[in-house]
């Protein structure tokens, strides 16, 4: 106390800082995308999802390209023969050889997937958005649409619809969309409710654009990042599903050629000629696994708050 | 709460109208009739059978009749089998398929809880990281799939465990271990993550502070709170189970209601495929509307903003 008294005011003068200085910022900014891409990056699970889907994505397309063999060319003479020369994965019971089957089957799975999720994105984004927006008597009459729909066990469903359809892949991801929605109308519902209220929708309405307007160009891009997770859960459902619907009967049927087509020839042969099996199990599995994967990680680096 | 059970009953009772009537409509809007080797049967013969299943009436009347029966309890006769009645080839399967399935639930249940509860007791250590691979690989490998692998590892070649014939109890052990690890995948990572939640809170420190020992702590104040959650998870599955058990009773070539259910898809069985599919919407709503309800008397929380409704 006693030292203070003795320092006298003059020993003191304003820091000389230009205004344009105290503004500028210490460090890049980082935008919304690239936060995301930061906490994706450093989830392990995350990346190793997202390249095992790479990886099969690659193999679905130039796989076949590694041998000279077709998927249905049945080369009777060397039928069930596991894993020998250029038949990487071995032959099946009609000789066709199944490293090309495993990867156009792969291939047939993974396009009935994508298809289903696109069809869930536009139903489900039209309808929750349309529900969420206009709210009142639309959101009510629409919500006891959805809390039907969602009480109906889309296996009932989708068994249904296959049974009027002949199966094909359009079929298939027509009948797996009709209740596949659902899920995706409610998440982009809650999301448009809680952020219609905010002021760029105003400012946006000040200005006179159409309801249309704000949704597709102010509402949805803001809602992405929940849409984006629902996708990549959709897709692993959507190839279970199929190769559920094939193990069955119901989806694609012999001698097109999917993942759970392959699995069910394969599962007749099961105590003789195992591999047959493994091939197209590990794929189908792998795959499931690698949207899980990725779902999950995207989940944690699009909502933080979310994270546990 | 009487008002929230009327209102989830009214749903259920709709859904299952719905199902039921659009089902009824698709079926009769098959093209062609639902007799085998038709082009075989004479035309007198052919009338026959069609005025013997009620198939000449116009649709609305077959609707009504067909109504009228089915709250009956009786679900028609099968086009194939002989025409034995429909509903005692559930009567018949549905024991099987029900036993297989409960006894999945069960084993998966106790196996979720424990694997879940040690995970999140130990977060971020070895443990917790296995558990949830655990969790990850058994929500990701399809029931058909684990049970092709047990069927030709457990039953073919280390010989253990039956695989195919339905004679004992041990014939049940595969096909429902095939069932469970979806179960045990799903219960541990939601009691996993409402653990992680539930260790976080107040009272547990209050629970602590008391002096109580750790294993009143973990099972009386810990494991119950992270309880009421999981049950939330019961509802989606029984469903999976359900779907799941269609193809697991292939695979093991059980005499459950999926098998008898997959045999009437492949052989174009109307009366009872209809028969069957109202049995399943039927079960699986139940199941959905039971959980709804239990995780109301177990919430306060939810009755209460159910009430408000």
């Amino acid at each position: 106390m006693e030292k203070a008294k003795n320092l006298s005011p003059d020993l003191f003068k304003p820091a000389q800082i230009e205004k344009k200085e105290q503004d500028a910022l210490s460090r890049k900014s980082v935008g919304y995308w690239q936060d995301v891409w930061g906490r994706f990056r450093s989830n392990l699970g995350a990346v190793l999802g997202l390249s095992l889907i790479v990886l099969t994505l690659l193999l679905a397309i130039f796989g076949p390209l590694a041998n000279n063999y077709d998927w249905q060319t049945q080369m009777l003479d060397v039928a069930n023969k596991e894993s020998f020369s250029d038949h990487y994965f071995g032959t099946d019971h009609l000789g066709r050889d199944m490293w090309q089957r495993v990867w156009y089957g792969a291939k047939i799975s993974l396009t009935i997937a994508f298809l289903a999720a696109f069809l869930d994105v536009v139903i489900g984004v039209t309808f929750g958005g349309i529900s969420g927006y206009f709210g009142g008597r639309v959101d009510m009459v629409m919500q006891r649409i959805l809390e039907v729909m969602y009480s109906i066990p889309n296996l009932i469903v989708i068994i249904l619809m296959l049974l009027i359809f002949d199966p094909g892949i359009v079929p298939v991801a027509i009948a797996m969309a009709i209740t596949g929605w659902v899920p995706m109308a409610r998440v982009v519902r809650a999301q448009v409710m809680k952020l219609k209220s905010q002021e760029y929708v105003l400012a946006a309405r000040t200005l006179g654009a159409s309801h249309a307007r704000i949704l597709l160009k102010h509402l949805i891009p803001n809602v992405m990042g929940p849409i984006i997770i629902a996708v990549t859960f959709a897709i692993p459902s959507a190839i279970f599903f199929e190769a559920f619907l094939a193990f069955i009967g119901l989806g694609i049927r012999p001698p097109e050629a999917s993942l759970g087509v392959l699995i069910n020839d394969a599962s007749t042969y099961l105590q003789i000629f195992p591999y047959q099996l493994i091939y197209p199990s590990v794929v189908l599995s792998i795959i499931i696994l690698s949207f899980n994967l990725l779902g999950d990680g995207l989940r944690d680096a699009l909502d933080p708050r979310m994270r546990k | 709460m009487l008002r929230y059970t009327l209102k989830r009953l009214g749903y259920m009772v709709v859904t299952l109208w719905l199902i039921i009537t659009i089902t009824f409509f698709i079926m009769h809007l098959l093209p062609g009739t639902p007799l085998k080797n038709e082009e075989k049967i004479p035309p007198q013969v052919r009338e026959q059978i069609l005025e013997q299943y009620g198939l000449k009436d116009p649709l609305p009347v077959q609707y009504v009749k067909f109504m009228g029966n089915l709250l009956q309890g009786d679900l028609g006769k099968s086009m194939t089998l002989d025409g034995r009645n429909v509903a005692d080839f559930i009567v018949e399967g549905f024991p099987v398929s029900a036993f297989v399935g409960s006894q999945a639930v069960i084993f998966g249940t106790l196996i979720g809880l424990l694997l879940g509860t040690i995970a999140g007791l130990n977060r971020g250590k070895l443990v917790d990281n296995a558990a949830i691979i655990v969790a990850v690989l058994g929500v990701s490998v399809p029931s058909f799939v684990m049970g092709g692998f047990l069927s030709y590892f457990v039953g073919v070649k280390l010989q253990w465990l039956p695989t195919g014939l339905w004679e004992s109890y041990e014939s049940s052990i595969l096909p429902s271990l095939a069932l469970s690890f979806g179960v045990i995948a799903q219960i541990s990572r939601y009691v996993r993550t409402e653990m992680v939640e539930v260790l976080d809170q107040d009272y547990m420190k209050t629970a602590k502070a008391k002096g109580l020992n750790r294993s009143t702590v973990i099972i009386r104040h810990a494991l119950r709170n992270a309880l009421i959650p999981a049950v939330t998870v019961l509802g989606p599955l029984a469903v999976n189970i359900i779907t799941g058990s269609l193809v697991i009773e292939q695979i093991f070539a059980l005499p459950g209601l999926g098998k008898f259910f997959v045999q009437s898809i492949q052989q174009n069985d109307y009366t009872m495929i209809m028969g069957v599919t109202v049995f399943y919407s039927a079960l699986i709503i139940i199941v959905i509307f039971l959980v709804d309800l239990l995780y109301g008397l177990i919430d306060p929380r939810i009755r209460i903003s159910g009430a408000k409704e």
